[in-house]
C-alpha cells in the first residue's frame, strides 16, 4: 500500500503523499463527511485517478502475474533460468498479439478476450517448440533449454518487427508497447487482466505440492503418487495463459519472472505454497517500481519499462549463470 | 503380489529385456541380480509402472500396474532409487513428509495426523538432529537415509529398491538392509531389490532372479543361485564360493587374475 501512494505520488506534476491519500480515502463512499474538506486542484485528482493510479494497479497485476508465471515454469521444468521471457513464451503470445492488434481483428474472435486467447494459443505453441527443441533423448537439459528459447524469441522479435514494418500505422505506439510499457492503459485492461491473474494464481497454489515433489526429480515425484503428465500440462498451460494475457496488455516485460521467485526463495525457501503468493507480491511491488522508474529517470520523457527491467535482470540472469557455473564445476 | 507375464521391452538401440515371466509372494524379500545393461533397472521401472513393456503385461494383486492412478498405486507402492534425492533446500522433515502427498486430499490435510509416525520414523533412522537441517547440507549417504524415512512415511506394502546401498559406506549399506529386512518382518512388507552387490543378495533376499543381457538366466533361493560356474558364465570372472561361517549363507570371493 506504501508502495502504491509513493509512486501514484511521483510523476511529471508532483502530488504530495498527502494529497494523495486524501484523494483515496475520499473515494471511499461514506467517508466523506469525517474527512477534511479537498484542498487539492481538480487536476490532480484527474490525473491521480484517471492516468496514475490505473497504470500503477496495471502493473501490479503485471508484476504479479509474470513472477507467477516464471515461479510456475521454474517448478515444473525444474530449472532455475526458466521465465517466460527466457523460454520465448513471452515473444510467441506477444507475435499472436501483434498480428490481432496490427491487422485490426481485437474483437473478431472471441470479443474483447481474442487477443489474449490468440496470445495463448500461439505461446503455448512457441513453449512447445521450445520444449521440442531442447530435448536431447527425452531429457531436457538448463542450458538447451534456455539456447532454445533464446533462439525462438530472436526469431518471433524479427516476425513481430516484420509486421510492425508492413503496417502504415504510428510506428512509435507499437514499438513501445513491444518494449513492454504500461504507458495509456485504462481501468478496462486490469479488468482483463485480473480473472487470469487469480484463476491462474488459484490453479497453481492447488499445484503447490505437487510442485514441491517436483523438486525431488519428475521420476520420483511419480513414485510418490503425483500425475507426472497431468500436473506439468496443467501448471504450463496456466503459466503460459497468465503469461499471454499480462503479455497482451502490456508487450514483452523480461526477466521479472526470473528474478522475483529467486528472491523470493532466498528469503522463504523452497515451498511452493509459500513461493507462489509471495511472488505475486514481490513481481507487484517490483514492476510498479520499475514502471515508476521507467517514468521518473528521465522525466517528462519515459523509458520503455521492459528496458528497465532488462536493465535490472539481465545482469542477475548472467550472475545466476556465474553461480550455476560454479556448482557444476563443484 | 507381483506377476511379471512373459514382459519384453525394446528401445530403439535393441532389446533390454526378452520374456521376462516370474511371479513374486507377498512378503517376499525378492533379489534381481546381473551385470551393469542387463535390464535389472529396466525391469523394476516395469513392475514400478512409470514405463510400459513393449510385450507382455506386469500385474500387482492382479491388476495391471499401468491401470492404477498414480496416487492410488503410491498408496501401498514406494520406490527407493540409488540416488533418489537431490540436494534441494527443504529440510529433512519437510522432505520425509512428502511421503504422506498420496494420503493427502488437494488441501494438503489427512484423516489423520501424522506427525507421530514422521516422529517415529526419525527416531529409528537416527534422522531427529538433522530434522530442521536442508538436504542440501547433508551428504549423499544421509541424503540416502532421508530417502528411507519417506519411503517408509508412505507406509506401502510393496516396497522396490532400485540399487540402494550404491553409495553408502558398508556400515550403512548393512544398516539399510537391516531397517528393511526388519521393517519387512513386521509389516509382512513384500520386497523387491536389484542388487548388484552378490554378497548383499545372498543375505537378505529369500529367492534371486539373475539377468543377463535381458533374459532370465536362474531363479532361486541364493544357494541354487550363487555358485561359480553361473557368476562366470554371466559375470566372465571366476570367484571362490564359500558358505559364510556364521549362518552358512554363500559369499563370493573375487579372485584376481594371475
Amino acid at each position: 500500500m506504501l508502495s502504491v501512494t509513493a509512486c501514484v505520488s511521483m510523476g511529471t506534476a508532483a502530488i504530495s503523499l498527502g494529497q494523495v491519500w486524501g484523494i483515496l480515502l475520499h473515494q471511499i463512499p461514506g467517508l466523506n463527511h469525517w474527512l477534511p474538506r479537498p484542498d487539492w486542484p481538480a487536476s490532480s485528482e484527474q490525473i491521480l485517478l484517471k492516468v496514475r493510479l490505473p497504470r500503477v494497479v496495471l502493473g501490479i497485476l503485471i508484476g504479479a502475474s509474470l513472477a507467477v508465471a516464471g515461479a510456475g515454469f521454474q517448478g515444473v521444468l525444474r530449472n532455475p533460468l526458466a521465465d517466460p521471457y527466457t523460454l520465448g513464451v513471452s515473444s510467441g503470445a506477444s507475435v499472436g498479439a501483434a498480428f490481432i492488434i496490427l491487422f485490426g481483428l481485437q474483437y473478431s474472435i472471441a470479443g474483447e478476450w481474442s487477443v489474449p486467447l490468440v496470445a495463448f494459443a500461439t505461446g503455448m505453441i512457441t513453449l512447445w517448440l521450445v520444449v521440442k527443441l531442447a530435448q536431447v533423448q527425452g531429457k531436457l537439459r538448463m542450458e538447451t533449454l534456455i539456447l532454445a528459447g533464446v533462439v525462438m524469441q530472436a526469431f518471433l522479435g524479427a516476425a513481430v518487427s516484420f509486421m510492425v514494418s508492413m503496417t502504415n500505422q504510428v510506428v512509435n505506439d507499437i514499438l513501445f508497447w513491444l518494449m513492454g510499457s504500461l504507458t495509456m492503459r485504462g481501468w478496462s485492461y486490469s479488468g482483463i487482466l485480473l480473472p487470469y491473474l487469480l484463476v491462474g494464481l488459484f490453479v497453481l497454489l492447488g499445484c503447490g505440492r505437487s510442485l514441491n515433489l517436483f523438486t525431488l526429480g519428475e521420476r520420483q515425484a511419480a513414485y510418490l503418487g503425483v500425475h507426472v503428465e497431468r500436473t506439468k500440462l496443467i501448471v504450463l498451460g496456466v503459466s503460459t495463459l497468465v503469461t499471454a494475457a499480462a503479455v497482451s496488455v502490456s508487450g514483452v516485460i523480461g526477466f521479472v519472472g526470473l528474478i522475483v521467485p529467486h528472491l523470493i526463495r532466498l528469503m522463504t525457501g523452497p515451498d511452493y505454497r509459500l513461493l507462489l503468493p509471495l511472488s505475486a507480491i514481490g513481481g507487484a511491488l517490483y514492476v510498479v517500481w520499475a514502471d515508476t522508474l521507467a517514468r521518473m529517470v528521465l522525466s517528462p520523457v519515459e523509458i520503455p519499462l521492459g528496458v528497465v527491467t532488462a536493465f535490472l535482470g539481465a545482469p542477475f540472469f548472467a550472475y545466476l549463470l556465474y553461480q550455476h557455473k560454479k556448482t557444476i564445476k563443484g | 503380489m507381483i506377476a511379471v507375464e512373459r514382459v519384453s521391452k525394446r528401445f530403439e538401440q535393441g532389446d533390454v529385456l526378452e520374456n521376462v515371466d516370474f511371479t513374486v509372494q507377498t512378503g517376499e524379500f525378492f533379489g534381481i541380480i546381473g551385470p551393469n545393461g542387463s535390464g535389472k533397472s529396466t525391469l523394476l521401472r516395469l513392475i514400478s509402472g512409470v514405463e510400459a513393456p513393449s510385450e507382455g503385461t506386469v500385474r500387482l494383486r492382479g491388476r495391471e500396474v499401468r491401470s492404477y492412478p498414480r496416487k492410488q498405486l503410491a498408496r501401498w507402492l514406494a520406490v527407493l532409487q540409488q540416488d533418489s534425492l537431490p540436494p534441494v533446500g527443504f529440510t529433512v522433515r519437510e522432505v520425509v513428509e512428502m511421503g504422506r502427498y498420496p494420503f493427502q486430499n488437494w488441501l494438503g490435510e489427512e484423516p489423520e495426523d501424522p506427525t507421530g509416525w514422521i516422529d517415529s520414523i526419525l527416531s529409528r533412522l537416527g534422522l531427529e538432529s538433522l530434522s530442521g537441517r536442508g538436504l542440501d547440507q547433508l551428504s549423499g549417504g544421509e541424503r540416502q537415509r532421508v530417502a528411507l524415512g519417506q519411503v517408509m512415511a508412505q507406509q506401502p506394502e510393496l516396497l522396490l529398491l532400485d540399487e540402494p546401498t550404491t553409495y553408502l559406506d558398508i556400515g550403512y549399506q548393512v544398516q539399510m538392509m537391516d531397517y528393511v529386512r526388519g521393517w519387512q518382518r513386521d509389516t509382512g512388507l513384500t520386497v523387491v531389490a536389484v542388487l548388484h552387490d552378490l554378497n548383499l543378495a545372498a543375505q537378505y533376499c529369500d529367492r534371486i532372479l539373475v539377468l543377463h543381457r535381458g533374459r532370465m538366466i536362474r531363479l532361486g533361493p541364493p544357494e541354487e543361485v550363487i555358485c561359480a560356474d553361473l557368476i562366470e558364465s554371466v559375470y566372465g570372472t571366476r570367484p571362490l564360493v564359500l558358505a559364510h561361517p556364521a549362518n552358512a549363507v554363500p559369499q563370493i570371493l573375487l579372485m584376481p587374475g594371475s
